[in-house]
């Protein structure tokens, strides 16, 4: 078994198991008063100081939240929905073409139901969004932008420091959905300058269905869920305590590995890319080259981890089913709940046509990736080629 | 990849007692997230065959839950199937064929109408899409066959009716060439569908007591009808007493009647018998509908277009023909005539509307089926 999908999830790791599994068998809720509550919540603040810490933030800039999701409909709404009460006018959002789901839908959820409008910002053909792009499209009408840190499909880091900067020069908050870049990318909060960052445990090495929304403390954000009010009366919810002990360690860990495990992926990774275009010539790699860094000291182009290819007269789900029976674990990169493949609203942004965006696959690799994936992937491929592109075009 | 295992055939449990040695092959199951083709599945996979599950989405807009009795279309179904694949532990995907499906069956279907014909839509699904767009994508990603949950058997390339004769659907296959049903296994032919729910609640499948699924999956509210006068709009004409010649009603389109029908006629003028009156035939191009007493509707000559001949066989041929999904058998006498069939039956059959299928059966073994073109 070959599993080159950690951009959907990588496994969890050890330790952070272990403190889940040791917070389990505490009894008490983290609001209760009494010597049980207390130690719940001695543990709860301990994990988000040491989130915190992990991701350049302060304790209080910290919400908890169940997963990516559920944090970037919070930034997303809950800033906008601030700022419009501040200011009437603002209420236009501007958010890049290649977000994922949970920010693209928000969005659109507050366009026909909340007044909303939205400029949608242009991406280059690897995918990424120009601080000039951005500057143009802002206005005093603007209640948000919101702008991936590294996109989940093709692995395209964007400029955020940059965007942050530019954003602010119109004093217009940014939130960016940071899910994919922590372990794989240098990410610093304070550093980055974004007013929101959405991140989520088990990209990471942390549980599933727990994440964070890291939220500046002069940002206002308007509450999606009503009730204890737990988290700076933003998000409400008692505190999960044993997943909130598991995202902290993972978190630890993943960012202090992070530079030398960064290396060792973006090796494993060129190899990876390398083989592919020797067996199938006329594949495409989407987004990024990689090997090439931003400017200013951002970092890499590319996530460490992420290949994403198109190969011509080949669908993606038949090349994910022909891997998949020979133990080779991909993704076409997008999927809508009912399992059904659509061509990736993120390779039409970059101007692919249909059949580049519906033959497209995604490799991604994660902490306990190895050569052996590699060359199991590379084994079945030319075979699983060759055969997809023996079946009928729908 | 072909399996070389010997394995016993599907039919250890209650349905039968037929061991069959067969070799194990590469099966893709459609899996609709109903009950049958659920426990299709676990037979094929019980039978040591290697089976991977497809559930078909073919609507583009699938409502999320299921409605009432239509459908095998929704996210709840899609679910289901999944769940069903995963308790069996077999692989499972999703296979977008709504825009085939919505050319070869759900305009097709609008067009035989528009025409003045009675389609079957299952047929053709059975014809164009499980049989001809997902078998030629299963064959070229390396499967030998596709498996279905339908009732019906099929043994060494010779269809027959199911051991449910109430659930019998080999009228709706019998479209297929010997080259689909090469491709084709049906494990559920000696099962009833009782038999085949309690295999289900045997194996802990959640669908063992889904209802049934009637009607056309594509129309949601079961209004053919207003699906219909959606599509093609409102088109008036007369409704004409076959007997009299008089104007006795008005419609709002032909398309809308169908052979044999008498609900839903709204004749203004009373029959001069008082007796009921009967669709007899319907003229989408001078848009008329024509009525007329029972006795009207009894046909004996029933000509066919080209046929498609599953077990070919010399004619003229003595033997039976099924005129609708859930029709009785009729004896009959098949000629050739004009690259068709030409059918005299021995008991007079009613309502037969061109587009049906004519399916010839001898015994319960399915020997071709053809498009009725006219009755007389």
């Amino acid at each position: 078994m070959a599993y080159l999908d950690h951009a959907a999830s990588t496994p969890m790791l050890p330790e952070a198991v272990a403190a889940v599994t040791a917070a389990m068998a505490l009894p008490g809720n983290a609001s209760s008063q009494h010597a049980a509550g207390r130690r719940a919540r001695r543990s709860v603040e301990e994990s988000r100081e040491e989130l915190a810490a992990a991701l350049g933030a302060r304790p209080s800039e910290v919400l908890f939240a169940g997963g990516g999701t559920e944090s970037d409909n919070l930034a997303v709404k809950g800033i906008f929905w601030a700022r419009r009460t501040a200011n009437p006018r603002r209420t236009r959002i501007l958010a890049s073409a290649v977000e994922h789901h949970a920010v693209l839908d928000s969005v659109e959820w507050l366009v026909a139901h909340e007044g909303a409008s939205v400029t949608w910002l242009e991406v280059d053909h690897q995918g990424r969004v120009h601080p000039d792009v951005l500057a143009a499209a802002l206005d005093d009408d603007v209640a948000l932008a919101t702008v991936m840190w590294a996109n989940n499909e093709v692995g395209t880091v964007q400029p955020i420091r940059a965007l942050a900067e530019v954003a602010h020069e119109r004093e217009v908050p940014l939130h960016t959905d940071a899910v994919q870049a922590v372990g794989q990318l240098h990410v610093d909060f304070a550093a980055s300058g974004v007013d929101a960052m959405t991140v989520t445990g088990h990209k990471f090495g942390g549980p599933l269905g727990v994440g964070a929304l890291l939220l500046g403390r002069d940002v206002d954000c308007t509450p999606l869920l009503h009730g204890g009010g737990q988290e700076r009366d933003v998000r409400s919810g008692t505190f999960d305590t044993p997943a909130l002990a598991g995202l902290a360690v993972a978190a630890t860990l993943a960012t202090q590995r992070q530079p030398a495990s960064a290396e060792r992926l973006a090796g494993l990774r060129d190899d990876l890319v390398r083989r592919v275009l020797a067996v199938v010539p006329d594949a495409v790699l989407n987004g990024d080259p990689g090997p090439g860094r931003l400017p200013g000291g951002a970092g890499p182009g590319r996530l460490p981890g992420n290949a994403h290819f198109s190969f011509p007269g080949c669908e993606g789900d038949s090349l994910l089913l022909l891997l998949d029976a020979r133990g080779v674990e991909v993704s076409t990169g997008s999927a809508c709940s009912s399992g059904v493949a659509r061509p990736s609203h993120v390779l039409v942004a970059m101007g692919a046509d249909e059949d580049r965006a519906r033959g497209s696959l995604r490799f991604s690799l994660g902490h306990n990736s190895t050569g052996q994936d590699v060359d199991a992937l590379l084994a079945a491929l030319p075979g699983v080629v060759e055969r997809a592109r023996r079946v009928p075009a729908r | 990849m072909r399996c070389s295992r010997r394995c016993p055939g599907w039919w250890s449990g209650p349905g039968g007692s037929r061991p069959v040695e067969i070799a194990a092959v590469k099966l893709l199951a459609a899996m609709s997230g109903g009950v049958d083709s659920a426990v299709a599945a676990a037979l094929a996979v019980e039978a040591g065959h290697d089976v991977t599950g497809v559930h078909l989405a073919l609507s583009s807009a699938p409502a999320a839950l299921r409605t009432g009795s239509r459908g095998c279309c929704s996210r709840e179904d899609a679910r289901d199937a999944a769940r069903a694949a995963d308790v069996l532990g077999i692989p499972f995907y999703v296979w977008d064929l709504a825009e085939r499906f919505r050319e070869d069956v759900v305009e097709d279907f609008v067009a035989q109408y528009a025409a003045g014909r009675t389609p079957n839509p299952c047929l053709r699904c059975n014809e164009k899409i499980k049989f001809a767009a997902v078998l030629d994508r299963a064959r070229a990603l390396g499967f030998d066959a596709v498996a279905t949950g339908h009732h019906a058997r099929l043994d060494a390339g010779v269809l027959r009716r199911s051991a449910d004769a109430a659930k019998d659907q080999s009228y709706v296959l019998a479209v297929l060439t010997p080259d689909q049903l090469a491709g084709a296994v049906l494990p559920l032919g000696h099962l009833t569908k009782v038999q085949v729910r309690a295999e289900a609640a045997a194996r802990g499948l959640g669908v063992a007591d889904k209802p049934d699924s009637h009607d056309i999956c594509f129309i949601a509210d079961g209004d053919t009808q207003g699906f219909l006068r959606n599509r093609l709009g409102v088109q008036p004409g007369p409704v004409i007493d076959a007997l009299t010649g008089a104007v006795v009603g008005q419609h709002e389109g032909a398309y809308a009647y169908t052979v044999g029908q008498r609900r839903g006629l709204a004749l203004t003028v009373p029959a001069a018998d008082g007796r009921p009156r009967y669709v007899l035939s319907v003229s989408p191009v001078d848009r008329t509908v024509t009525v007329g007493p029972s006795a009207a509707l009894e046909v004996c000559t029933i000509r066919t277009g080209p046929p498609v001949w599953s077990s070919p066989r010399v004619l003229p041929l003595d033997c039976t023909v099924q005129l609708r999904a859930h029709g009785a058998p009729h004896g009959c006498t098949a000629t050739a005539y004009d690259g068709g069939w030409s059918l005299a039956l021995s008991t007079p059959a009613t309502g037969i509307a061109p587009g049906q299928a004519a399916v010839l059966y001898d015994g319960d073994e399915v020997l071709g089926s053809a498009t009725v073109a006219t009755a007389a």
